[in-house]
């Protein structure tokens, strides 16, 4: 590893398990939501996450933050392994990463004001900013675009939008070196959404934050991070630089993924449909080999029993790595489009 | 002329807190037909999920002041009793909210919740009703639906929650559903996968839907008409080709304008509309939308700091704002047209 790395996830895993039986719980099969990923993040870096509803990058980033403990595998947070360590030693490190939640309601407490919510993180950690708390929690709504003179409200008389600024000003209250954005911007509007943007990207820009960025909206993913990884059932199947994975994707499901973006132009011209089959595994009992191949247009016999390694294919840029038998040619993706039909397959 | 299956006018809400009223809706008028989306976008805190409470008359009247006319296939609603409005709430009018986990009970099994929905207005057995939720969870796309039906929210994604409210809007087939950001929560396969559900559930039974979202795509993927709202009122409306296509609004170009595309520059920061949302309490006079607009000099700031600009009324692509229908012309093919 590199000096520059400044999280760094390897073979983690994450499993939780399902229990049954009426009076003594016991496990009867396990979700794999995180099964085997290998990720880095160097420093100042923002890192987009991908994939489809339930596919483990909510679950990817928590182990990221160490919120969660991982089944297996390693977290290296600067060069040191935490999946396993304890509270106490976790301790230094927990106003270094921050989370920024996907869901802006159960995220904040009702019965604090915003005031108090932006300040906590200041209190537990015994951090005095010059000009005082208060001085800074004004500050900090002024940057997230809140109203100072929301100070003493509550959560509950704010839109969803607003809630969502909350959650980001309190995150950035500790000025951390790195923050997990769990769909930060999907509750806001355009507008507020690009100045979020905007502003999350000031601050890896001028304070060196490094971001590890889950968001469904692809062009928003495209816009803020310079390298993109897209997860499938618990795995990464592709991952590279933003530029490559745009313009040349390779796994077919990085093509449906793009295809799937929903055009704002309403005359769009005719794209090609890409179709594709069937519902999203159960992540309780994956298929076999590659486990895209249950709705995969192109699967093979091979696809079943061999499970495709993630590797520089022929053709990719360097650092551009897809999990492929049969890889789609390095063509632009986008231009079809894809139709999702339960009852296939 | 027929009456619209759904008519809202002149709709006011106002909550009162410890700071003022707030007028969250402020003269709000639209209609929605049967098998026929409308799409509302507009700005975080623009009034919107405050204008669908409304509709399912889900405010608390004791915070809440709400003035106008709600007309759901000619009953008024905005004077109906709780028990009435809790009768429509369900079987009429279903709701798909932005929030999964808060309208989801954490206590009973998704199976238990949408059957619950469907025997309190059907009457189905217990049995019927569990058939119903399994049958329903297919259908909204979550894999092994049969042993799932006895899982607690918590146990699914965020995306598969969102998939379980849809699965409970849709078990008594409802005459109006209001969608509040369905798909926010949902990847772009899924969301696809939804919208399409939610076509197909249009197509068959002819039901009306607001889509309330701030994806464009969406809108312009599902909704037939628009409406942009903006502090509470709706600044532009019209047959979604012709507002996305040829906004008019200064808000609406700000907004269309503000959304990163796929294949836009990426060292180009976005640009979102400048200034900070106005204040509710003291909503600005005039167009609310003067003090961050960038025409009000053109336009003729007298007016715009005046009288708020009214829209025009008739049906069709409308939009309240001073400039002329020139200037506005002008302004889109020099200025914005490029940017969208
Ligand atoms: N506490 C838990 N117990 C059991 N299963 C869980 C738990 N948390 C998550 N899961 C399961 O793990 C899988 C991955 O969930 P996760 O929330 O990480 O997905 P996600 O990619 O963030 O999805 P979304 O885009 O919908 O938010 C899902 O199948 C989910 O049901
Ligand atoms: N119970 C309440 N008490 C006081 N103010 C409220 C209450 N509910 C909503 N508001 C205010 O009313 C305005 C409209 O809120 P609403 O939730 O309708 O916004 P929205 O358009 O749905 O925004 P978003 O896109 O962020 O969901 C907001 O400024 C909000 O703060
Ligand atoms: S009425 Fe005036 S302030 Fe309002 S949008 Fe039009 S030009 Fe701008
Ligand atoms: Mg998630
Ligand atoms: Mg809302």
């Amino acid at each position: 590893m590199t000096d520059d790395n400044l999280l760094e996830l390897s073979g983690l895993t994450k499993h939780f398990p399902v229990t049954g039986g009426l009076i003594f719980k016991r496990q009867v099969a396990k979700v794999h939501a995180v099964d085997g990923i290998d990720l880095t993040v160097r420093a100042g870096e923002s890192v987009g996450l991908v994939g489809e509803s339930g596919c483990g990058k909510s679950t990817t980033g928590r182990l990221a933050a160490r919120l969660l403990e991982p089944t297996s595998g390693a977290i290296r947070y600067r060069g040191r392994d935490v999946a396993h360590a304890s509270r106490r030693e976790l301790k230094p490190i927990r106003s270094e990463i921050q989370m920024i939640f996907q869901d802006p309601y159960s995220s904040l407490n009702p019965r604090q004001t915003v005031g108090s919510i932006i300040r906590g993180p200041m209190e537990i950690n015994d951090i005095r900013p010059p000009g005082g708390r208060d001085a800074r929690v004004r500050e900090l709504l002024e940057i997230v675009g809140l109203n100072p003179e929301h100070y003493n409200r509550f959560p509950h008389e704010f839109s969803g939008g607003q809630r969502q600024r909350i959650g980001v000003a309190r995150a950035l209250a500790l000025e951390p070196r790195l923050i997990v954005a769990d769909e930060p911007v999907s509750a806001l509007d355009v507008s507020i959404q690009a100045q979020v943007v905007n502003l999350l990207q000031g601050l890896q820009r001028d304070l060196g934050i490094a971001f590890l960025f889950i968001a469904h909206d692809l062009a928003v993913v495209r816009h803020f991070s310079q390298r993109v990884a897209v997860m499938y059932l618990g795995k990464i199947v592709e991952i590279a630089d933003r530029e490559s994975l745009y313009e040349r994707p390779r796994h077919p499901y990085t093509h449906a993924l793009l295809s799937a973006v929903p055009d704002t132009d309403p005359d769009g011209a005719a794209r090609e449909r890409i179709r594709l089959a069937g519902d999203v595994p159960s992540p309780i009992d994956p298929p076999s080999g590659c486990r895209f191949r249950t709705r995969c247009w192109k699967a093979r016999d091979t696809c079943a029993t061999e499970e495709p390694p993630l590797r520089r294919l022929e053709g990719n840029a360097e650092g551009h790595l897809t999990a492929c038998h049969f890889p789609e040619a390095p063509a632009t993706a986008g231009d079809q489009e894809v139709v999702l039909d339960p009852a296939l397959g | 002329m027929t009456t619209p299956f759904l008519s809202v006018r002149d709709l006011t809400v106002a909550f009162g807190t410890e700071d003022g009223v707030v007028h969250a809706v402020d003269g709000l008028s639209f209609d929605v037909e049967k098998g026929t989306t409308l799409g509302i976008v507009g700005e975080s805190g623009s009034g919107k999920s405050v204008t669908n409470l409304a509709i399912l008359g889900l405010h608390d009247p004791a915070y809440t002041k709400i003035g106008g006319e709600i007309t759901l296939d000619g009953r008024e609603l905005t004077r109906a009793s709780p028990r009435e409005m809790e009768r429509l709430r369900g079987n009429k009018v279903a709701m798909i909210f932005q929030d999964p986990l808060t309208s989801l009970s954490p206590y009973h099994t998704v199976g238990r919740q949408i059957g619950e929905t469907f025997r309190k207005h059907t009457g189905a057995s217990r049995r019927e009703a569990r058939d119903r939720a399994i049958e329903m969870l297919r259908r909204v796309g979550i894999p092994h639906a049969a042993s799932r039906v006895d899982d607690h929210p918590h146990q699914f994604s965020g995306g598969m929650r969102q998939r379980v409210m849809i699965a409970m809007a849709l078990v008594c087939d409802p005459d109006l559903l209001i969608a509040d950001e369905p798909t926010t929560a949902l990847d772009v396969t899924v969301q696809a996968q939804i919208l399409d559900l939610l076509k197909e559930l249009q197509d068959q039974s002819g039901t009306a839907i607001i889509m309330v979202t701030h994806d464009l795509g969406v809108v312009a993927r599902t909704a037939h008409e628009v409406l942009v709202m903006y502090a509470g009122r709706a600044i532009e409306r019209g047959a979604v080709r012709e507002v996305l296509g040829t906004p008019r609004h200064p808000y609406t170009w700000g907004l269309l304008s503000s959304m990163p595309k796929l294949r836009s520059p990426v060292d180009v920061p976005l640009v979102p509309v400048r200034g900070t949302p106005p204040s509710l309490i003291n909503v600005p006079p005039g167009c609310p939308f003067h003090p961050r607009c960038d025409y009000t000099e053109l336009a003729g700031p007298g007016l715009c700091r005046g009288e708020r600009p009214e829209l025009a009324p008739h049906r069709g692509h409308g939009d309240a704002c001073y400039l002329t229908p020139a200037q506005k012309r002008t302004i889109f093919t020099e200025q914005i047209k490029d940017k969208l």
